[in-house]
């Protein structure tokens, strides 16, 4: 099958992920991952991000298909249930909310920076080698450890699921392509 | 007139499953299915030959190939 330009972008992906290891504030980009589908979804009416330039998806992809890291079984049918779909995305919209809450708390000077990933929202992993100062004020440096946590987060259990069930399991309750899917429903109704 | 009827093997979506990631639309050799309006793949059934690539690749197993009447 012809490749395409957009066939590549799970180097993106990969280069982001490596990239939070060495200067926390390049996490920043991953908005990209949000507001690009987002928009198209909004914009076109289809989950064009999903479809062609998900890096992410490409990388679980190669992962699972080409280097045989998966085993190929069907996902559990609990987990492409609506309620489990919805839920997880209300679940990790909450944790956002939470994430950018505590972002507030830095801005306002009511906290100090942590420079620490929190990895599954619960184990606090120190980071402190990816952070070497910014110009800008603290709470930009806690947004960036904040988002790299998330992304971080959802990398490790999409590369678990890849593992268990299809190479990309992650895909079947990806916060972000169940809302651009409600959106592409409700636009077209 | 004799009219034959043929049972073909086609690749058959659950569109109130799908999630819609478009993983079989990469994967068709045919360029038999397609993600309509961002909510559920749909078979082209003239063009799919139910070869069942969509059905190995699809992450949320919705995809069954079947025997339609065509």
């Amino acid at each position: 099958m012809k490749k395409h330009w957009y066939d590549y972008l799970w180097i993106v992906s990969l280069t982001y992920l490596t990239l939070g290891f060495f200067n926390i504030l390049f996490a920043w980009l991953g908005l990209l991952c949000f507001f690009i589908p987002l928009i198209i979804s909004i914009a076109a009416g289809t989950k064009g991000y999903c479809n062609r330039y998900c890096g992410r998806g490409q990388l679980f992809g190669i992962l699972g298909g080409r280097f045989g890291l998966s085993r190929k079984k069907d996902i559990p049918g609990w987990m492409k249930s609506k309620w489990f779909r919805y839920g997880f995305l209300i679940f990790f919209l909450i944790m956002f909310c939470q994430m950018l809450w505590n972002t507030y708390m830095v801005f306002a000077g009511v906290q100090d920076l942590k420079q620490a990933v929190t990895l599954l929202w619960t184990f606090r992993l120190p980071w402190q080698w990816a952070y070497h100062g910014t110009l800008l004020h603290p709470g930009a440096a806690q947004f960036a450890f904040g988002f790299y946590s998330i992304m971080l987060t959802s990398t490790v259990l999409g590369l678990a699921t890849m593992v268990c069930f299809k190479p990309r399991s992650w895909c079947v309750y990806c916060p972000m392509g169940t809302m651009t899917q409600l959106i592409c429903k409700a636009k077209n109704r | 007139m004799d009219v034959k009827m043929k049972h073909k093997r086609r690749a058959v979506v659950d569109a109130d499953n799908c999630v819609a990631c478009g993983c079989c639309v990469k994967v068709c050799p045919k360029d038999a299915i397609k993600v309509w309006k961002g909510s559920m793949a749909k078979v082209d059934t003239e063009t799919c030959v139910g070869c069942g690539k969509c059905a190995q690749e699809c992450p949320a197993s919705v995809i069954e190939i079947k025997a339609v009447l065509s």
